[in-house]
């Protein structure tokens, strides 16, 4: 997994609740290989028309510069657990999402691939929102630093942003860590625990397999 | 400290907790297509799956519904499910298997869904397995892989939310229903990331197909997963399933699992009480399950919370009658809604009449279909003139050759109306099954209620009358 320390860029506004991840990636697109990448099919049916011309009011069509930030509204990456959703935003090159909440899946998801998800209050998005609507309408893109470490959301003119995160992921997130390398050195635990457990329960592994 | 039944499952899966998060051992890890990312993945780092007799496949959502439909790349990806499992030693039901069906239908008919396991799969309605008092939950393609090399997952324990069901299902109504009422009362974000548990005399009520539907649909409140604790309802339908225990070894399973209860006083993040009498057939007319209402309602105005994004979407003003809008299609199948029960109370309504719309039926599981076969249910879809279509993920999901066509309205019993979730452009208006056989049969939403109901032939009532109570 790439380190996540600091990231720069602009950000891009999608101001809408229950994004859910059949918008994020549709099904029919899911059936590349991680090494193809998914960053094209991004929100395909909302960026795209039927003849497969780009909507030219849609937000991410409308940017010179591919965003690192993404803002949306409630309940962000509802619907099917497809990873596929994260691997879309990241190869897209989102770095960041923030909402006003998360679906539970996604954001386990995107934890695993270095996508941060921050959850921020009403007043605070509207901020980052106002910031990144205004910068649009310039003509030099606005840039957005999010950092990691102090877990903070900076940008020129906008009140710099706290956000929270938790410990664990953090630490993963920095030193660009996978879990699964980390927890296969508590094998022992885990084997200790097997055996116990199928003593305990011996229904737990299937009759007549 | 009181504990609720996810404490309790929690408790005896914890192998180890760190930073807040446990590390919870899996007793079931199920699998179907989308599983390919992470066996890539373990593939690639060179790892062995640890407990290839607790991990299942089965192709259910690239599975064509007809074979005048199947496509060469949704056969790929269902013969990449087939290699990987075979290589890692892992049991699976192909193509031609009579155990195949959808993952949520197919594993508990077998038997490999009991009370008190934690059990998981890439598919975020794994909550389902929480109608037999499992802890059940969806992950992702990491925690697939993760799961596959560890037969463990770090989770952070969900908050507990209780749902409380008291009163009785009026007539016409079911676990489809009261799931739309409970999603549209609380909002698709209302239980989010909570584990649900439900109570009450008409969760009891339900049957186990119900507590299915029911658990099915938490997730589109934004839960982690439902539970339904076990009773002698789970234990009677479990009881001969190919999988499970069986004789001493069943009873005795059974003796631990009569303590899967929550303790009395056990505290809840959140509580919600629904009166069950206050059910009525419900009718999605929105583009989230929320935006849902009695099929005696009407589309509301967007100045009263009718999303016109969603409207524009659905061709629908605000105003509208549920009840006069016409559909092109209807479809009967899915995780939610493709049980014997479901087929059987469409077919109820559907006997001796002719489909004015089209109408497809993808049962569950090829076991549903044997049954509907052998108890006459199959004949009557045929008879009204339905489509009665291989058993898989079919219309549910715009991946395995079945969709509707842009600008198309379709009644549908499965669980999402996400804009292009059944093809781009499709139109989804989400209902129970026999709401679904009366749109199809009127060419437009109906209400079940007004229309009459057959006494289907004997053997078809005590088909199911005999599974339920067995
Ligand atoms: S039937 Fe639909 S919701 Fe259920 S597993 Fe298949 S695609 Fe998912």
């Amino acid at each position: 997994m790439q380190p996540f320390t600091t990231v720069t860029g602009p950000g891009v506004v999608l101001d809408r609740d229950n994004i859910d991840t059949d918008q994020l990636i549709p099904a029919r697109f899911m059936k590349r290989s991680r090494t193809e990448g998914y960053g094209d099919q991004l929100l395909r049916d909302l960026r795209f028309d039927e003849d497969g011309e780009p909507d030219p009011a849609f937000p991410l069509n409308r940017l010179a510069e591919p965003p690192v930030l993404m803002v949306a509204g409630k309940n962000f990456g509802c619907g099917s657990s497809r990873e596929a959703a994260v691997y879309a935003l990241v190869d897209h090159g989102i770095r960041v999402v923030v909402a006003a909440s998360f679906a539970d899946i996604f954001r386990g998801n995107a934890g695993k691939n270095g996508l941060l998800t921050i959850a921020l209050g009403d007043a605070e998005r509207a901020r980052l929102v106002r910031f990144v609507e205004r910068e649009r309408a310039s003509a030099e893109l606005g840039r957005l630093t999010i950092d990691l470490e102090t877990q903070t959301i900076a940008g020129e003119g906008l009140e710099t942003i706290e956000f929270d995160i938790d410990a664990g992921l953090k630490r993963r997130l920095l030193l660009g860590l996978d879990e699964l390398s980390e927890t296969l050195e508590d094998e022992p635990m885990i084997t200790a625990f097997e055996t116990r457990h199928f003593a305990e329960r011996p229904w737990v592994v299937p009759a007549n397999r | 400290m009181r504990q609720t039944i996810v404490d309790k499952i929690w408790a005896a899966h914890e192998i180890l907790a760190r930073e807040g998060s446990s590390l919870l051992f899996v007793d079931r890890h199920l699998l179907h297509e989308g599983s390919h990312h992470a066996f890539d993945k373990i593939g690639a780092a060179g790892r062995k799956v640890r407990h290839p007799e607790l991990t299942f496949g089965v192709a259910d959502h690239y599975a064509p519904s007809s074979e005048l439909r199947a496509n060469a790349a949704s056969a790929t990806m269902i013969e990449r499910l087939s290699a990987n499992t075979a290589r890692h030693g892992i049991g699976s039901f192909g193509l031609g298997d009579a155990r195949r069906g959808i993952v949520h239908v197919a594993m508990p008919e077998q038997g490999l869904t009991l009370p008190g396991l934690v059990i998981v799969c890439g598919d975020s309605h794994t909550a389902t397995h929480g109608a037999f008092g499992a802890f059940a939950f969806g992950i992702g393609a990491s925690e697939v892989a993760h799961v596959l090399a560890t037969q463990a997952l770090w989770q952070k324990k969900p908050p507990a939310m209780r749902i409380t069901v008291t009163g009785e299902l009026p007539f016409g109504t079911t676990a489809k229903d009261l799931a739309l009422h409970i999603i549209g009362r609380i909002g698709t974000g209302g239980a989010t990331g909570h584990a649900v548990e439900y109570a009450g005399a008409a969760i009891s009520a339900l049957s186990m197909e119900g507590r299915m539907t029911l658990c099915n649909m938490t997730i589109e409140m934004g839960a982690r997963s439902g539970i339904v604790p076990p009773d002698e309802t789970t234990f009677a339908w479990l009881r001969g399933r190919p999988m499970a225990p069986k004789g001493a070894a069943f009873d005795r399973a059974v003796q631990s699992w009569k303590a899967l209860r929550s303790d009395a006083g056990a505290d809840y993040a959140r509580e919600v009480v629904i009166d069950a009498g206050e059910v009525a057939p419900m009718v999605t007319w929105g583009t989230s399950p929320e935006q849902v209402a009695p099929v005696t309602g009407a589309v509301p105005e967007p100045a009263a919370g009718g999303d016109a994004e969603a409207l524009d979407y659905m061709g629908l003003s605000g105003g509208e009658s549920l009840s006069e809008i016409p559909i092109d299609r209807g479809f009967i199948g899915s995780c939610t809604n493709g049980r014997y029960s479901d087929l059987l109370a469409a077919a109820r309504v559907l006997a001796g009449r002719r489909l004015a719309v089209p109408l497809l039926v993808s049962p569950g599981s090829s076991e549903v279909a044997r049954q509907a076969e052998e108890s006459g249910i199959a004949a009557i879809f045929r008879a009204a003139g339905a489509e009665w279509g291989m058993s898989g993920c079919s219309l549910c999901v715009g991946m395995n050759g079945d969709r509707v066509q842009a600008g198309e309205r379709c009644a549908s019993t499965s669980n999402r109306n996400f804009r292009g979730r059944q093809g781009p452009g499709a139109r989804t208006h989400l209902m129970s099954p026999a709401m679904v056989a009366a749109a199809a049969l009127s060419g437009r939403i109906a209400d079940v209620r007004a229309m009459e109901l057959a006494a289907l032939p004997e053997a078809a009532e005590s088909f199911e009358a005999a599974r339920a109570g067995s």
